[in-house]
């Protein structure tokens, strides 16, 4: 089951092994998979995390805007702030929704094929 | 809506019915028990002592990374900030919560499709193994006894609180206590055990604090702008900027924190551990979805609750009880429910603490015996059984160690000393674990500048800064070698990171390219994944 991870020296040639994993890697099918992925979760990891820094900035540096109160004690920044688990919240709803939809079918069909060709 | 004279009593006399405290908390160690000594028949093998054999559910894990994650500083140590300081000790919450999106969408399924116990199998999988594996190592000891030391310096201040303990004698063998029993629990249940104990936990911690939200609430008919009204008349400010809107540094100072607070869930072993103990990547993002919603309705919680403690116990009854901050959701609970429901959140926050301490534990250890032991000193070929045994006696030394350390802390804020735990894992751990999993040209030798750099920047900076020495709320206050300003060093550390993991990188030929593609390839699709058949 355990499987050790030595290091190849640079030079030597692949094994059948490694050149199975690179045959894999440069495959239309993964391309495809690990743009889905990046495409999806850097842009919402970096739009998830602006917005924290905008809500700790604006916190710090815009403190008589977050002070205004909006509907009785409750303040403008209180409202940032809870919004900001509704974004962590919508984040994860529609991440599940964009992996179960497009990233494990794509990823079981590859696993699958190397399951099959014995790599896995 | 307080009744002045009952506190003038209350603070008198003992709060608390000591009996009653200690008998609710015998019944949860009881339970746990149960289900410790059940899972301890199967632990015999590595697998079932670090991962329980990867066999969790993705409910039945996300649950326990709540209860792992929903710390004694979360509840106890959020809950005081915001009844002392209002707005600014919940930007805690947020970043507490926020992180998990990093662990959700970048972390948790490659690490659990390219790892099998460690972190460090992770980060050391393309690269140089041995001197890899011996800085993962070094640095989740160095993050797990940060993290270690807050929660036993939490259980002082409790005991302080709740068993009419204050002499520092009494304090130290409860403390003692503690451990012992946390010890118990990781030798005989292993990671099986540890997870029945947090998922137990996160059910009690959680049904407290929402028993306890709704009864603040309805004090208030259900009125939550009043409730935040009569907290902000009695000092818990609605504005930001109470404790860290004083001047420039404090402003830097909350910025530094906050972004310790966001990078470091993503990068703490004791959280990325749990991602093995599910058996597939599927199952590890349905646990980070669960421990979302979970640790986000706590939060929302810790909100109520603290301005709750704020109006009705009030902010210098809190700061002048034993324990200080720490105090604010056992005076509130007091108030609230009398000694019955003080007796209830007081043994659910010694949960708490038990529970978080055997999963650092057990982290620590597995990481001392896998990585270490097994991996760099046996170059992988540790003779048969040896390494559960070595994890074991790991286990021992580092529980002893926390208590020592726990008994030194004891008295310190605690959410503080967490922060502190988050800017040492955001610096030494996260840089690298990204790079490993999204950067083909990352190397061995930046690894090892972005791991060690970051230790020693962090954990430098840290000894010079107001936090240690030089300051009324400093660990030495007497004395002072303070020079750099910020109480957390993030906002320097994390960056500074980053940088020496790019510039090792760079200033290194080394490019193990076969080695690269399996993993890129291993991690996305989950080939070769390990454990996904449970064969133990």
């Amino acid at each position: 089951m355990s499987q050790s991870h030595e290091t190849q020296p640079v030079t030597s040639p692949p094994t059948d092994r490694e050149a199975a994993y690179l045959r894999v890697l440069s495959s239309p099918e993964f391309g495809d998979l690990k743009h889905k992925y990046r495409s999806w979760v850097i842009p919402a990891t970096l739009a998830g995390l602006t917005f924290y820094f905008v809500y700790v900035l604006m916190s710090t540096y815009a403190v008589d805007f977050m002070s205004q109160k909006l509907v009785g004690n409750v303040n403008v920044g209180l409202v940032f702030g809870l919004l900001q688990f509704v974004a962590t919240f919508a984040v994860t709803m529609a991440y599940v929704r964009y992996a179960d939809r497009e990233l494990d079918p794509r990823s079981s069909k590859i696993r699958e094929e190397m399951e099959a060709e014995g790599l896995a | 809506m307080i009744d002045t004279a009952l506190v003038r009593a209350a603070e008198t006399e003992q709060i608390g019915n000591t009996a009653l405290n200690i008998s609710i908390f015998v019944g949860f160690v009881v339970l746990t028990l149960f289900f410790v000594v059940r899972a301890s028949r199967t632990n015999k093998s590595t697998s079932q002592m670090y991962t329980a054999g990867s066999s969790f559910t993705g409910r039945q894990n996300g649950i326990a990374i709540s209860g792992d994650y929903l710390s004694a500083a979360s509840f106890l140590g959020i809950a005081g900030a915001i009844a002392l300081t209002g707005y600014d000790g919940f930007l805690y919450s947020i970043g507490f919560l926020v992180a998990w999106v990093i662990a959700l969408l970048l972390v948790a399924e490659l690490l659990r499709n390219t790892g099998r116990f460690t972190m460090a199998d992770v980060l050391s999988f393309r690269m140089q193994e041995r001197p890899v594996r011996t800085a993962a190592a070094v640095s989740t000891l160095v993050v797990s006894f940060f993290y270690l030391l807050a929660q036993m310096a939490g259980a002082g201040g409790l005991v302080a609180l709740l068993l009419n303990i204050h002499d520092s004698f009494g304090q130290a063998l409860v403390i003692a206590a503690v451990g012992a029993l946390m010890i118990l629990y990781v030798l005989v249940g292993g990671m099986k055990g540890t997870t029945y104990v947090q998922i137990i936990k996160a059910i009690l911690l959680i049904g407290a604090a929402l028993l306890m939200t709704v009864w603040v609430l309805a004090q208030y008919g259900m009125n939550f702008s009043d409730l935040l009204g009569d907290g902000a008349s009695a000092g818990a400010a609605l504005e930001p900027g109470k404790k860290y809107g004083l001047d420039d540094v404090t402003k830097i100072d909350f910025i530094s924190l906050s972004v310790a607070l966001v990078l470091g869930t993503a990068g703490l072993p004791h959280i990325l551990m749990r991602f093995y103990t599910v058996p597939t990547a599927k199952e590890a993002r349905r646990s980070v979805v669960w421990a979302i919603w979970l640790i986000g309705l706590f939060y929302l919680f810790t909100l109520t609750l603290g301005y709750g403690a704020a109006a009705m116990v009030g902010p210098d009854r809190i700061a002048s009880a034993p324990g200080a901050a720490n105090s604010a959701a056992p005076l509130l609970a007091y108030e609230l429910g009398g000694t019955l429901l003080l007796g209830i959140v007081s043994a659910v926050a010694f949960a708490t603490i038990l529970a978080v301490v055997a999963g650092l534990t057990i982290t620590a250890s597995a990481s001392f015996a896998h990585d270490i032991y097994t991996n760099v000193i046996h170059r992988g070929n540790a003779p048969d059984g040896r390494e559960v045994r070595v994890a074991r006696i790991a286990a021992i030394v580092i529980g002893v160690v926390a208590i020592f350390g726990g008994i030194a802390a004891n008295g310190q804020n605690i959410a503080f000393l967490v922060a502190l735990a988050f800017a040492v894992a955001a610096s030494a751990n996260l840089p690298t674990i990204l790079y490993s999993l999204f950067w083909k040209r990352f190397n061995t030798r930046g690894c090892l500048w972005s791991i060690y750099g970051g230790l020693i920047i962090t954990v430098g900076l840290i000894f010079f800064s107001p936090a240690v020495s030089g300051s009324e709320t400093a660990m030495f206050p007497d004395q002072d070698w303070s020079w750099f300003p910020l109480a957390n060093p993030g906002l320097v550390s994390i960056p500074a990171s980053f940088l020496l993991g790019i510039v090792g990188t760079l200033t290194s030929k080394e490019h193990l390219e076969y080695k690269a593609a399996e993993m890129e390839v291993r991690s996305l699709t989950g080939a070769g994944a390990e454990g996904r058949a449970i064969d133990h």
